[in-house]
């Protein structure tokens, strides 16, 4: 890497001051391109949901002569939800702070309680969706439900698969202890997570709060 | 990049595995904001009698941006500095696409919809 440093042209710096990666003072810096590689995935998934918002809000009220969000939303569900994944949001900030102090322990512990706020969201949501289709407003009903359920189940299967990555990472930090690697592994599961809570705020302020409104 | 390694090998952990340092502050705060940004709009469509639906949707989309914001700020650690800009222009470039999709899919739809002569059953089935 030193080499590819100092074998690099100069004239790829048009303005006279090279490139900021192109690191002339000889400073390490690992594993740069993981977490910058791991936001570029988290910004094409936030592509992914833009595209089903977009879908939610073209189809959103088109119900079909079927029932509308004021008729199926629970909103103090939807609440208790909300406050899962933000209170899951600082678990996890908290599993961060002890990861630099170097406290395995504690790191292992904040970790298991944000898995039980998620697993608690995925009940709740899992129970919300089996309400809905026992009522027979599941995603076949109108392109409303079926929008619906597209942008909502998405975030669900990203939340269950932050919670298998956090079980993942849970026996790696237990058996292998604090490394770099697991650190990095970590902070971009640190970044998934808190990514989901983004695209939830956007999930219960468009498709729940303003659903229920005429 | 050994080298470099061997010459910082037990110098300072912390600084050297590239992962940004993050403070307990910064997650306080931005817990106290998110709560409060919440509270509000679900407190006002629960709560709201007869307000005006329209001014409450819009309240509703604008303190939600801002929890996005908040949410970026304390929980993501984004600034314009970190990872040497790289991941703050790669947000904006999102932002735009973003911006695109969504505001491109609401007004071309909301315009099919104003602008297509309604048909009745009878004509849909005269349609070649």
């Amino acid at each position: 890497m030193s080499e590819a440093v100092t074998l690099a042209p100069p004239s790829h710096g048009t303005t006279g001051t090279p490139p900021a990666f192109y690191d002339l003072e000889g400073r390490h810096h690992p594993q740069n391109g993981t977490l910058l590689g791991f936001w570029l995935y988290l910004m094409s998934d936030l592509l992914i949901f833009a595209c089903l918002f977009a879908t939610y809000g073209v189809l959103g009220r088109n119900y079909a002569a079927g029932p509308s969000g004021a008729d199926l939303f629970e909103l103090p569900l939807i609440a208790v939800n909300t406050a899962l994944l933000l209170v899951s949001s600082i678990t996890y900030g908290m599993a961060m702070i002890a990861m630099q102090a170097r406290r395995k322990r504690q790191v292992l512990a904040w970790l298991a309680a944000t898995g039980l706020l998620g697993l608690g969201f995925l009940g709740i949501e899992l129970y919300e969706f089996h309400h809905l289709i026992h009522l027979g407003a599941g995603p076949g009903r109108s392109a409303f439900l079926s929008s619906f359920f597209a942008l909502v189940g998405t975030h669900g299967l990203h939340v269950f698969f932050g919670c298998l990555w956090l079980a993942v990472l849970m026996v790696q930090v237990q058996r292998m202890g604090l490394t770099v690697a697991n650190r990095r592994r970590l902070f971009c599961l640190s970044m998934f997570w808190h990514f989901l809570d983004v695209v939830w705020i956007g999930v219960f302020s468009f498709v729940y709060l303003m659903g229920v409104l005429p | 990049m050994s080298a470099h390694h061997d010459a910082h090998a037990g110098h300072d952990e912390h600084e050297d595995d590239g992962i940004p340092h993050v403070h307990a502050r910064d997650y306080v705060l931005g817990f106290v904001f998110s709560v409060l940004l919440t509270a509000v709009p679900f407190g006002l469509v629960m709560a709201g009698g007869n307000a005006n639906p329209t001014l409450i949707k819009v309240l509703i989309l604008a303190l939600a941006a801002v929890q996005v914001v908040v949410h970026m700020v304390y929980f993501l650690h984004m600034s314009p500095k970190s990872e040497g800009g790289w991941n703050f222009l790669a947000l904006l470039f999102t932002g735009v696409l973003v911006v695109i999709v969504l505001a491109g899919s609401l007004w071309v739809m909301f315009h099919l919809d104003t602008n297509m002569m309604p048909m009745t059953p009878h004509e849909m089935r005269m349609v070649p």
